[in-house]
């Protein structure tokens, strides 16, 4: 089917989602670990208007931004399993649900991530208000799309990893079990899946890296409020 | 007696979001119910509709539940309706790159207009409107890419960034007359500024766009209610 390529950090959880898919659907690839502060003459000319990754290069041709691409691969390999379901009022509101983690509940976690003080508080609030929505949503599901686990699952599945190895970092807590019953069940249903576990960037080396953000290392990366690795 | 239609879209006359779906319903013959929302007193239905950005378009069919975000929409309607005007190209790779210019639009270019807004001074909209101006730029090359030498993004007829980008004409002329300049100009975007021509003038769009005194009377309320930033 062709040469794939996947342009992404070696950290960021949208570059997580592609390997996911590519892994899922049983996809060769090449992988291509950009440094953000040095970014190669590749990345710039694949992804010439927002310069980030990831960017999954098929046959030469480039395409940007994690959930095109993630719908790109359902539709490229799409013999066997699907990751959007068949009916579109499911699709519609699978997409709705991606989109509001990519513009909300993952910049809102972000911010909480990266404040301090009562900035830190009231980031809190907004992404516990956020992650209700989600736990809602849940509700009564095994995985987001029902019984078998799919796009939804490979958009909010970072959750699985790094609250958790942010709490280990700098003792930072979110996700309670008795706030949100459902997430947490899901996040230990969907993180056993063995393509998940055996793909989670290396702790040490993320807890390493939470700390460099929070002392300001990072932060000139991580300043824009619509994060997906830049 | 007219027939009470399946499909009711929420939404206020001002919106480009809510335009844009308009546009595709006309596009694909589709008879739907509109209800206008004042956006300063909203609706129960629209509040439990969209519980979780309480904004408009909200597209309702039949029992269903409700579908929320304008592109999301439009992909909903392009799959229910697939043989009357196709709004997407079948093709996965065409669908992801029409996909990504929908989201530079959204995200990072129509943005700016409500950036423009908000700034307060000389300096500051100077250098919104050079972004604007960067972004119309990016847009003209997108629209040589995409209509291979044709009428429109979609080619010989309305596709999906001709909906996408086509829904802010009206807003681009009233930055454009508010800020004195040009965000699409003869020499710089010389197809886009035939392209609003025709958009402009196309069957299922025309009564679709707002007049002036709407967007006025919208402007005056976003001045109100979020009102720019201080100096």
């Amino acid at each position: 089917m062709g040469e794939v390529k996947l342009f992404r950090t070696w950290s960021s959880p949208f570059a997580l989602r592609v390997v996911w898919a590519l892994k899922l659907k049983g996809v060769e690839y090449e992988t291509i670990y950009e440094d953000l502060a040095n970014k190669s003459s590749s990345l710039l000319e694949y992804n010439p208007v927002h310069k980030k990754v990831p960017v999954l290069l098929h046959n030469g041709i480039p395409i940007c931004e994690s959930l095109v691409i993630l719908e790109y691969i359902d539709e490229t390999w799409n013999e066997g399993v699907r990751f959007l379901p068949k009916d579109p009022l499911a699709r519609a509101t699978a997409r709705f649900w991606a989109k509001f983690n990519d513009e909300q509940v993952f910049p809102s976690f972000f911010r909480y991530f990266m404040r301090q003080g009562e900035d830190q508080e009231k980031a809190k609030e907004k992404v516990l208000e956020n992650l209700k929505f989600v736990e809602e949503h849940l509700k009564g599901k095994k995985f987001f799309d029902g019984e078998v686990f799919g796009f939804l699952d490979l958009v909010f599945g970072w959750l699985v990893c790094y609250p958790g190895v942010i709490n280990k970092a700098i003792n930072l807590k979110l996700l309670d079990e008795q706030m949100f019953p459902n997430l947490c069940t899901w996040m230990e249903q969907f993180g056993d899946v063995p393509v998940i576990k055996e793909t989670w960037p290396d702790e040490e080396a993320l807890i390493h890296k939470f700390h460099k953000m929070r002392e300001g290392l990072g932060i000139y990366i991580y300043t824009k409020l619509r994060y997906e690795a830049s | 007696m007219t027939k009470k239609s399946e499909i009711k879209l929420l939404g206020t006359v001002a919106s480009p979001f809510v335009n844009r779906v308009q546009f595709v319903l006309n596009l694909k013959s589709i008879e739907y119910e509109y209800i206008e929302e004042n956006l300063a007193y909203k609706s129960e239905l629209l509040l439990t509709s969209n519980p979780v950005h309480k904004k408009v378009p909200v597209l309702i069919h039949a029992n269903k539940p409700p579908i929320c975000e304008s592109l999301i929409i439009i992909e909903y309607l392009d799959e229910i309706k697939p043989d009357v005007h196709r709004i997407l190209p079948s093709d996965p790779l065409e669908r992801a790159d029409n996909r990504f210019w929908a989201n530079y639009i959204d995200n990072k270019f129509f943005p700016l207009y409500e950036e423009m807004r908000v700034t307060p001074g000389k300096e500051g909209k100077d250098a919104i409107k050079k972004g604007i101006i960067e972004g119309s730029v990016l847009l003209e090359e997108a629209f040589i890419k995409f209509s291979r030498g044709k009428t429109y993004f979609g080619g010989d007829d309305v596709g999906y960034l001709d909906v996408v980008l086509g829904c802010f004409i009206a807003w681009t002329k009233f930055i454009e007359k508010n800020n004195e300049f040009k965000v699409f100009d003869e020499v710089r975007t010389p197809r886009l500024v035939e392209w609003v021509k025709r958009i402009w003038s196309h069957e299922a769009v025309k009564d679709v766009i707002p007049g002036n005194e709407v967007l006025v009377n919208f402007y005056m309320m976003l001045q109100k209610y979020r009102p720019p930033r201080a100096v």
